[in-house]
């Protein structure tokens, strides 16, 4: 058997996918993270919440109603941004003037109220959601066995990182948002709704999480607590991309699930805080992120 | 603005707050359940420290109070060492790990320095849960109280909820001491205006750092002091639910004011002791409803809204523009 450092090849590539499908989640996440706050100028705590509502409401869809996978992956997220709309217009729309800092103790509120409720009612073990039929099984790729979900995972959320990515950044409606994220102000006097884009904007990023939180439901136990800790590894991922950026959000959001992965081989105890780690060292070496311009 | 009447009023706050502390155990009250309070009263202070008056929103503050009660707990009860040694062991590593930190998240402001100290302080929950010496998901178990240098036994729950009491109250002078020192208004000077402060020539992040360091040791001397009060130290003292409650104590009762901690730590404490028992998971939807009231509506928290209450009833400004 081949190996790397005298660990077995397939047990590197393994992970590396693993990797590769942690990292799609992290880029999804941080993507919609740093939609939210180019515009609204708020970290979104309770993403990691919406992530964990997604996964759930993918769950209790096939469950009570047998909606299946495919329609709950446009569902799920749609319902969920929904929510999200609501709490923008209900809670959020009145904190735009104080500071940052209330932005995030609200949706940090609002996460323990979601998780609060789901465990209640759901209790803390994880439910299993079941791989679709049309994505079970594997591909032999002759050097190593590729699970077609996990493919089916990345390929997923690379698509509608591009697309996100495409919608902001070339089409009118992006720039119009990214006008807003400019001067506000200014462009609310060209006679552009711009609360509404603003409501749109959370929604979105929250239907990202949703949609990231459904592409989970089958790899990992859905259990209310899914997204309370993910979340912080996608703040840090947030932090060494450089908010400012989506193509940096989407780049170390994947990047670092490969490094993830990676460490799994090498050295598992240092796994789950490779990345905080890595924080650490780019903070002290460029403070504003990879990506980030310093203001 | 301190008229005379003022200040008698604080003293009489103050008088009645003292002898109601020294007089609780008498009173029938379960002293367990003061010197709790009162470790998170200490906390709370801490963390205000921070939030209150120079605007630094750590998120990550149960690292401190966490790692600090996991070495007093394990140099005590594993290694046989005496209760002070222990605390001030306590005291010293939150404060290296507050260095550590600090000098890292001091980089970056306002929101990024949230997400920072919160990162880094998973981190360090991480290291608990691995290391051997927190005895992992069972954490540290029946921690001896011990005794001040083999004088008095700290065994009796009176004795230590004095020793306690002690204890905080000379914490709470001394970061009163801290915020009225030139080293205070230095720091208030940033929470107003940070660019303006560093304009003045003030070193803006040697005086951030000092305060975090100041603030995470006085934390860890809360996390030692609880570990040592309740004879245990677990995962759940370094975790993020740890950290969220400190600010919601801060918040609540008022930021930015020296009762104001106390006060939260008082009715977020009292909070948790009555509905663990009757209400289990609606705890933290509760405390997660509290947090999205008093940021809706309640930003002064208790004693910030008593005492600007009373100061525009006094002056006649109220309802001016804001």
């Amino acid at each position: 058997m081949t190996t790397v450092l005298g660990v077995p090849l397939p047990a590197i590539l393994g992970q590396l996918t693993l990797g590769l499908v942690n990292g799609s989640f992290y880029a999804l996440l941080s993507l919609g993270l740093a939609v939210i706050f180019g515009l609204l100028g708020i970290v979104n705590f309770a993403h990691g919440a919406f992530y964990m509502l997604g996964a759930f409401a993918a769950y209790i869809g096939l469950q009570a109603f047998g909606v299946n996978y495919w329609f709950a992956l446009i569902l799920a997220p749609l319902a969920v941004g929904l929510l999200g709309v609501l709490i923008e217009r209900l809670f959020l729309r009145h904190l735009y003037r104080l500071d940052p800092l209330y932005g995030l103790l609200l949706t940090f509120g609002v996460a323990l109220i979601a998780e609060g409720v789901m465990r209640d009612r759901f209790g803390a073990s994880g439910k299993s959601y079941p791989v679709p039929e049309s994505l079970q099984g594997a591909f032999d790729l002759g050097f190593m066995v590729l699970p077609i979900y996990r493919a089916w995972v990345v390929a997923a959320s690379l698509a509608v990182c591009g697309m996100t990515w495409f919608l902001i950044e070339r089409t009118r409606l992006g720039a119009t948002l990214r006008a807003a994220t400019e001067n506000a102000r200014l462009v609310q006097a060209f006679g552009i709704n711009v609360p509404l884009l603003v409501m749109g904007t959370y929604g979105g990023g929250v239907a990202l999480a949703a949609l990231a939180g459904v592409l989970a439901a089958p790899v990992v136990q859905v259990s209310p607590l899914m997204g309370s800790s993910l979340v912080i590894v996608v703040f840090a991922v947030v932090v060494i991309g450089g908010m400012g950026s989506i193509i940096g959000a989407i780049i170390s959001g994947l990047s670092l699930g490969i490094v993830e992965g990676l460490t799994k081989v090498i050295y598992p105890e240092a796994s789950n805080i490779v990345v905080f780690i890595i924080m650490a060292v780019v903070l002290m070496w460029r403070p504003a992120g990879l990506f980030g311009r310093e203001q | 603005m301190a008229g005379s009447s003022n200040i008698r009023a604080r003293v009489a706050v103050y008088a009645v707050l003292g002898i109601l502390a020294l007089t609780a155990p008498l009173l029938g009250i379960y002293p367990v359940f003061l010197m709790k309070l009162l470790c998170y009263a200490m906390f709370a202070c801490a963390f205000n420290l921070l939030l209150g008056y120079t605007k630094m929103l750590s998120f990550g503050h149960a690292a401190y109070f966490g790692s600090s009660a996991y070495i007093t707990g394990w140099l005590v009860s594993v290694h046989g060492w005496g209760t002070i040694e222990g605390i001030l062991a306590g005291v010293a590593a939150s404060m290296l790990l507050g260095i550590a930190i600090g000098a890292i998240a001091v980089r970056r402001q306002g929101i990024y320095f949230a997400m920072i100290t919160l990162a880094l302080a998973q981190l360090v929950f991480f290291i608990c849960l691995q290391a051997e010496f927190t005895g992992g998901e069972n954490g540290l178990q029946s921690i001896p109280r011990g005794s001040i240098f083999g004088l008095i036994g700290l065994g009796r729950d009176d004795t230590m909820y004095y020793f306690v009491l002690a204890v905080f109250m000379a914490v709470y002078v001394f970061v009163r001491r801290i915020v009225g020192s030139p080293f205070g208004h230095v720091l208030q000077a940033i929470r107003e205006n940070e660019p303006r402060a560093v304009s003045l020539g003030y070193k803006v992040a040697r005086y951030k750092l000092l305060a975090f360091v100041l603030s995470a040791s006085i934390s860890g001397l809360a996390g030692s002091l609880k570990a040592l009060t309740l004879g245990f130290a677990t995962l759940s003292d370094v975790n993020q639910g740890t950290s969220g409650e400190v600010i919601l104590m801060t918040l609540l009762g008022g930021s930015g004011t020296f009762l104001g901690p106390v006060v939260g730590a008082g009715v977020v404490v009292t909070l948790q002791e009555y509905l663990s028992d009757h209400v289990g998971a609606w705890v933290s939807v509760i405390i997660g409803a509290i947090f999205v009231v008093c940021v809706m509506v309640f930003r002064r928290g208790f004693v910030g809204e008593i005492a600007w209450r009373f100061a525009h009833s006094r002056f006649g400004t109220r309802r001016t523009a804001e």
